[in-house]
């Protein structure tokens, strides 16, 4: 269970880029935040795993505040926090496999970490992962050499194998074609099902957010402004959200 | 708003206007210096006619051949030591001094201060202050070309680090990965090829380099050239020149044919 309480941020004086936001998320749950650009879900997103310092509220990861931890909880929080990223984040010279596998770095001694020294049974578990996302035969080579798919399933296989309770997506199908995109969201519709996660996923594409989310929040100048079930969205709210008849753009 | 027609004939005019300066400040140049255009234009074949006639090696020059490989060898080393040691230095200090993987502003900004200072002073002057210390050694030109790498690579490694890093950085500080395991697996892997460009790039220019230092400190291929060219004796200088030509073209040959690899 993921709550967040009254989540307030500001980057510049008396400009609050994020004004109380509260909501609840309980596992099993694919969530989309959609709002205009610069509304503030990017900062949220990143937020929940303290990557940005929020200024005040509680985000309770199983009733657990993250924003009181201390450096090392902090890490121990992190690694139960996958995360994916619109340009992937990968390290594009190492292999497949070697990318896979850092997403153990947050369980490892400092030590074996930077030698990368990873268990045969972490080896496996990233092998399976990687057969997951269908790219099993692709574990050896350069990531460079991925196409924009490819590299994203990468990138979930690497937040899976942190063996996490939230996923959080920033962006998550923004650099990819249509049906790269698809499967994409597919594959994490799946996913947040079978290892009841908690999938959170800043989306721009409405049409998106409707067919694999089963719960939107619509955030607007930093204001929380929608945060039901998927099909409660309607066209009025996409107004009020977007400041402007985007309905035609749906389909 | 301003119609594209006016906003074109007023670049245009902007342009004609840049290159009379340009051109007028020349002309202005000139004059003061009392510069002959004319006759220093019709000087360069006659130049070039004397170069040929008396730095041409000979027939006598290859008496010299031995001496000048052995000590062009050597500056070859000399030049790829400093700029292998200064690159080991650099980039532990490019990691402390980089806006993304930095400790923080204050040390960010000694870091800069301090490549810039080593930067900014003359390979020249670094010479002929390290003479004082060092005397007349091969270590007093190991030492000023290792300076000035060092204030060149830290500032180019940092640039590297903070364009190509930051992402894969964000994304394993995500995983709860600390930070040396975020150095160690994902920044240094990442910037890897960009840095071993720059060290061959470094070591092409040390080379050159190296020749002025020699003259300055009384080292290597710079000092022989330096002795054959007050001796009189232009044709063993001349093939001095042409032997630096050669490895300096063969090394930048090697090295692209390296980075193609490694890219």
């Amino acid at each position: 269970m993921l709550e967040v309480k009254s989540l307030e941020k500001s980057y510049e004086k008396d400009k609050p880029a994020l004004t109380d936001i509260s909501f609840d998320i309980k596992p099993g749950t694919f969530v989309a935040i959609i709002g205009p650009s610069g509304a503030g879900k990017t900062t949220i997103l990143r937020s929940l795993n303290q990557l940005i310092k929020d200024d005040g509220g509680q985000i309770l990861l199983d009733g657990h505040d993250i924003r009181t931890a201390n450096k090392t909880e902090l890490r121990k929080y992190r690694r139960q926090i996958g995360m994916v990223f619109q340009n992937y984040n990968l390290v594009e010279r190492l292999t497949v496999i070697e990318n896979v596998l850092h997403g153990r770095l947050g369980y490892k001694s400092t030590l074996a970490g930077v030698f990368g020294r990873y268990t045969q049974a972490e080896k496996e578990e990233a092998m399976s992962l990687l057969k997951k996302v269908g790219l099993e035969n692709f574990a050896l080579q350069r990531c460079s050499e991925l196409s924009g798919g490819q590299k994203q399933r990468v990138g979930i296989a690497r937040s899976l194998i942190q063996h996490p309770k939230v996923i959080l997506c920033d962006e998550p199908i923004a650099s990819l074609d249509p049906a790269s995109a698809q499967n994409v969201m597919e594959l994490l519709k799946d996913l947040t099902e079978e290892y009841n996660l908690i999938c959170i996923a800043n989306l721009h594409q409405i049409n998106m957010a409707k067919k694999y989310a089963d719960q939107i929040i619509g955030i607007r100048k930093g204001h929380l402004v929608f945060d039901e079930n998927a099909d409660m969205l309607s066209e009025d709210i996409l107004k009020t959200l977007y400041d402007q008849d985007i309905t035609k753009e749906l389909e | 708003m301003q119609s594209p027609v006016k906003y074109l004939s007023r670049k245009g005019w902007h342009q004609t206007a840049i290159i009379a300066i340009i051109g007028g400040i020349y002309v202005f140049g000139s004059w003061i210096l009392n510069f002959d255009n004319l006759n220093g234009l019709l000087a360069i074949p006659k130049a070039f006619a004397w170069l040929g006639v008396n730095f041409r090696p000979n027939a006598n020059t290859m008496e010299y051949l031995p001496r000048i490989l052995q000590k062009l060898i050597q500056t070859v080393l000399l030049a790829i030591a400093s700029t292998v040691v200064a690159a080991i230095i650099s980039i532990f200090v490019a990691l402390l001094g980089s806006k993304v993987t930095g400790i923080n502003g204050f040390v960010q900004t000694i870091v800069r201060g301090i490549a810039s200072f080593f930067r900014n002073i003359p390979l020249v002057a670094w010479s002929m202050i390290l003479l004082f210390s060092f005397k007349q050694s091969d270590f007093t030109g190991f030492l000023a070309l290792l300076l000035m790498s060092i204030g060149y690579l830290i500032r180019a490694f940092m640039e590297i680090i903070e364009d190509e890093a930051s992402e894969t950085m964000l994304a394993l500080k995500a995983t709860g990965a600390s930070y040396f395991q975020v150095i160690f697996q994902a920044v240094l892997p990442q910037i890897l090829p960009s840095i071993l460009s720059w060290i061959l790039y470094m070591i092409e220019n040390n080379v050159r380099d190296a020749t002025l230092v020699g003259i300055l400190t009384g080292t290597g291929i710079g000092f022989i050239f330096d002795i054959y060219y007050k001796s009189f004796r232009f044709d063993a200088a001349g093939m001095t020149v042409l032997a630096i030509i050669f490895v300096v073209i063969a090394l930048e040959i090697i090295s692209n044919q390296i980075r193609k690899v490694i890219l």
